[in-house]
C-alpha cells in the first residue's frame, strides 16, 4: 500500500516579492508502507522544503500530497490529524525543547493528541528507550543535557507520538562518527521493530546507503533520481556530475572497471567489494 | 508567513537612485520635506510631486509600492482631510446642510494638506526602499559624527542599530522554524481563549528567548575575540564615497527647491 504519494508538487517561497524562489520543482513519487527511504541532495536542493509538505506545514503552490491515500488538503481533512500520522523531526531539533523536564518535553506531542496519562507515560518511556534517552535524564531539565543528548530527547519527542510515517531531517548532523552511527542505528532498530515508514534526510551518501532501501536524490529542487539502493550507483557518473559524493569503495570499483576489471555497479560496502573480488580471483584461478 | 513582512522595506537594485550615497539621500529627504512645507500653492506641490515620481521612475521601484507605503497612514490622511474640511472658515460657502457648513477655503486647504502628507510619505519611502538598513546606519553615523566632539556615543549607537536590524530577520526566521517544529508536534497555535492562547505561546517563546540570548552571547564573544574596541580608529569595508552623480543630484534637488521658492514669490498663496 502507498503510504505517501506526491503528485506534481511545486513550491515557491516569497511569492509576489522580489525574492521569489522555486524550492521544489514538479516532483512526483510514491513511497510504500514500511519502506526506509533516504533523501540526499546538495545544500539548498529543497530537501527540507519537500518534507515539510508531508505533514501539511507547507501548502503546495501546485500539486497534491496523499498520505495513506488521502489528499491532505481536502476540506474535510483536519491537518492536525495529519501531523500525528506523519511525525516530522526538524534539522537541529534540539532547539525546540522548552519544558522543565525531559519527561514533560517528550510528553508534549502525546499530550496534544489527547491521550490518557497512563498511555502518555508508557509512550514516553518506550520512546526514550528507543532513542537511548537514559531513564535518569527524564526528571532533569533538557537544558542541562549535552547537544547530542538533547537531540535524542527531541527525536524521542516525535517518536512518542508513534506516527505511522516518520520523517527525519538530518537527525545526525553535527555528531561525531560514533554519535552518528549510534543515532542512525537506533532509528534503524526502531524501523525494524515498529514497521514505521521512515524518510531520512542526510548529507552523507555512506549513511544513506547503509540504512535505506531506496534513495531519493534531489538536485536544484527537482527529483534527480529515485532508485533502489542496489541500483543507485549504476548512475554513479551522473551523481558525481551534480557534485554529490559516492562512497569511497564505489569510486574504487569504478576505477577498477575503467581498468578492465568489472566487479559490478552495486558496490557501496567494503564487504560486498571483497566478496566480488574474491569471486573474480577464484574464477581467474580456475 | 511571518517572513513575508519586509523589514526596512529595502528593495535591492542597481538604479541611479540605489547607487547614490546614502548620506546624500538622507539630506535630500530632509530637503524634500522642507520643500513640501515651503510650497504654498498647488503648483509648487505639483512640481515637488512630479519630481518625486520621476525619482521613483528612475529607481525602478514598482508603482504599487507607492500605494503600499501609504497604507499605514490612511487614517492620518483622512483625519487631516476631515479636520481641515469642517473647521476652516472662509467667506465663500461651498455647501451647507443643517449645522454643517463647508467653505471653499476649507475644501482647498483640506485637499492641499492631504496632498502634502501623501507626497511627503511617498518621498520618504523612496529613501528606505532604495537604501539598505546597513547603508542607512552608516550614513547616519557619518552625518552625526560631528557630535562625537561632544562625547556623544555616535558609533556605539550606530552599532546597536545595525546589530538590531541585522537580528530582526534572523529572529523572525527562527520564530518561523520553532513554530513549525512545535506545530509538527501537534501544538495548537490557533487555540481560543486568552489563557489557552498564552499557554500556546510558551513552547515558542522559551526556545526563542534561549536562542536569542545564545546568539547575543556568541556575538559578543566573537566581537571580543576580534578585538572590537568601539569606533576609535576603525576603518570600514565599504566606505561611503560621494561621487559626481551625488553632487549633480544635489544640484538638481536645489534647482527644484529654487523653482518652488520662485513659484511662491510669483504666484503667492
Ligand atoms: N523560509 C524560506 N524562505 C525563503 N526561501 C527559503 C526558505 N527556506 C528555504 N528557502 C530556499 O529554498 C531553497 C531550498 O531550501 P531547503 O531548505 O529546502 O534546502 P535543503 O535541501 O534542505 O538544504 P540543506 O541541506 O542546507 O538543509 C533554498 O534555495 C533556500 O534558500
Ligand atoms: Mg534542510
Amino acid at each position: 500500500m502507498n503510504a505517501i504519494e506526491i503528485k506534481n508538487l511545486s513550491y515557491k517561497y516569497g511569492v509576489g516579492t522580489p525574492f521569489e524562489i522555486k524550492a521544489v520543482d514538479n516532483i512526483s513519487l510514491t513511497i510504500h508502507k514500511g519502506e526506509f527511504i533516504g533523501i540526499i541532495g546538495h545544500t539548498g536542493s529543497g530537501k527540507s522544503t519537500l518534507i515539510q509538505h508531508l505533514n501539511g506545514l507547507l501548502k503546495p503552490t501546485s500539486g497534491e500530497i496523499l498520505i495513506n491515500a488521502r489528499n491532505i488538503w481536502l476540506k474535510q481533512v483536519n491537518i492536525r490529524d495529519i501531523r500525528f500520522e506523519v511525525g516530522l523531526v526538524f534539522q537541529y531539533s534540539e532547539h525546540q525543547l522548552f519544558e522543565e523536564t525531559v519527561f514533560k518535553d517528550i510528553a508534549f506531542g502525546p499530550k496534544n493528541i489527547g491521550l490518557s496519562e497512563e498511555e502518555i507515560k508508557t509512550r514516553v518511556h518506550r520512546a526514550a528507550l528507543a532513542m537511548g534517552v537514559h531513564e535518569s535524564w527524564l526528571e532533569r531539565s533538557p537544558f542541562d543535557l549535552s547537544g547530542g543528548q538533547k537531540r535524542r530527547v527531541a527525536l524521542a519527542g516525535v517518536i512518542a507520538m508513534e506516527p505511522q510515517i516518520l520523517v527525519l531531517d538530518e537527525p545526525a548532523a553535527g555528531f561525531d562518527p560514533y554519535g552518528r552511527d549510534m543515532v542512525l542505528k537506533k532509528i534503524k532498530e526502531y524501523h525494524e521493530s515498529s514497521g514505521t515508514t521512515i524518510l531520512l534526510v542526510s548529507h552523507s551518501m555512506e549513511d544513506i546507503v547503509k540504512y535505506a532501501d531506496k534513495v531519493i536524490v534531489m538536485n536544484k529542487g527537482g527529483l534527480f533520481l529515485y532508485e533502489e539502493t542496489d541500483k543507485v550507483f549504476s548512475h554513479a557518473g551522473e551523481i558525481v556530475e551534480i557534485g554529490l559524493d559516492v562512497p569511497q569503495i564505489t569510486r574504487f570499483a569504478r576505477l577498477l572497471k575503467e581498468n578492465g576489471i568489472d566487479i559490478g555497479e552495486d558496490i557501496y560496502t567494503v564487504e560486498r567489494a571483497k566478496e566480488r573480488i574474491l569471486e573474480l580471483l577464484g574464477k581467474a584461478k580456475k | 508567513m511571518l517572513k513575508d513582512i519586509t523589514i526596512g522595506q529595502y528593495f535591492p537594485g542597481d538604479s541611479v537612485i540605489h547607487r547614490l550615497d546614502a548620506r546624500f539621500k538622507i539630506i535630500f529627504s530632509i530637503i524634500a520635506a522642507v520643500m513640501l512645507f515651503t510650497a504654498q500653492n498647488f503648483i509648487g506641490l505639483g512640481v515637488a510631486a512630479v519630481f518625486i515620481l520621476m525619482c521613483y521612475a528612475a529607481s525602478g521601484i514598482q508603482f504599487r509600492m507607492i500605494l503600499k507605503s501609504l497604507k499605514p497612514i490612511i487614517p492620518l490622511i483622512i483625519f487631516t482631510g476631515v479636520l481641515n474640511l469642517f473647521f476652516i472658515k472662509g467667506e465663500e460657502i461651498l455647501f451647507s446642510w443643517q449645522f454643517i457648513t463647508i467653505y471653499t477655503e476649507g475644501a482647498k486647504t483640506s485637499a492641499f494638506m492631504m496632498t502634502r502628507i501623501i507626497t511627503l510619505i511617498v518621498g520618504m519611502s523612496l529613501l528606505t526602499y532604495t537604501s539598505s538598513p546597513i547603508m542607512l546606519t552608516d550614513a547616519i553615523e557619518s552625518l552625526l559624527s560631528p557630535l562625537k566632539k561632544l562625547r556623544f556615543p555616535v558609533h556605539e549607537l550606530a552599532m546597536m542599530m545595525m546589530i538590531a536590524l541585522r537580528f530582526i530577520p534572523l529572529l523572525i526566521e527562527e520564530t518561523d522554524k520553532i513554530m513549525m517544529a512545535q506545530k509538527a508536534r501537534g501544538a495548537n497555535l490557533d487555540a481560543k481563549g486568552l489563557i489557552k492562547k498564552a499557554k500556546a505561546l510558551i513552547p515558542i517563546l522559551i526556545p526563542l528567548f534561549i536562542s536569542a540570548f545564545k546568539r547575543a552571547n556568541e556575538l559578543a564573544l566573537a566581537m571580543e575575540c576580534r578585538c572590537y574596541r568601539g569606533g576609535e580608529g576603525r576603518t570600514r569595508l565599504k566606505k561611503l564615497k560621494a561621487s559626481v552623480i551625488d553632487f549633480f543630484a544635489f544640484g538638481l534637488v536645489l534647482c527644484v527647491f529654487g523653482l518652488i521658492i520662485m513659484n511662491n514669490i510669483v504666484f503667492g498663496k
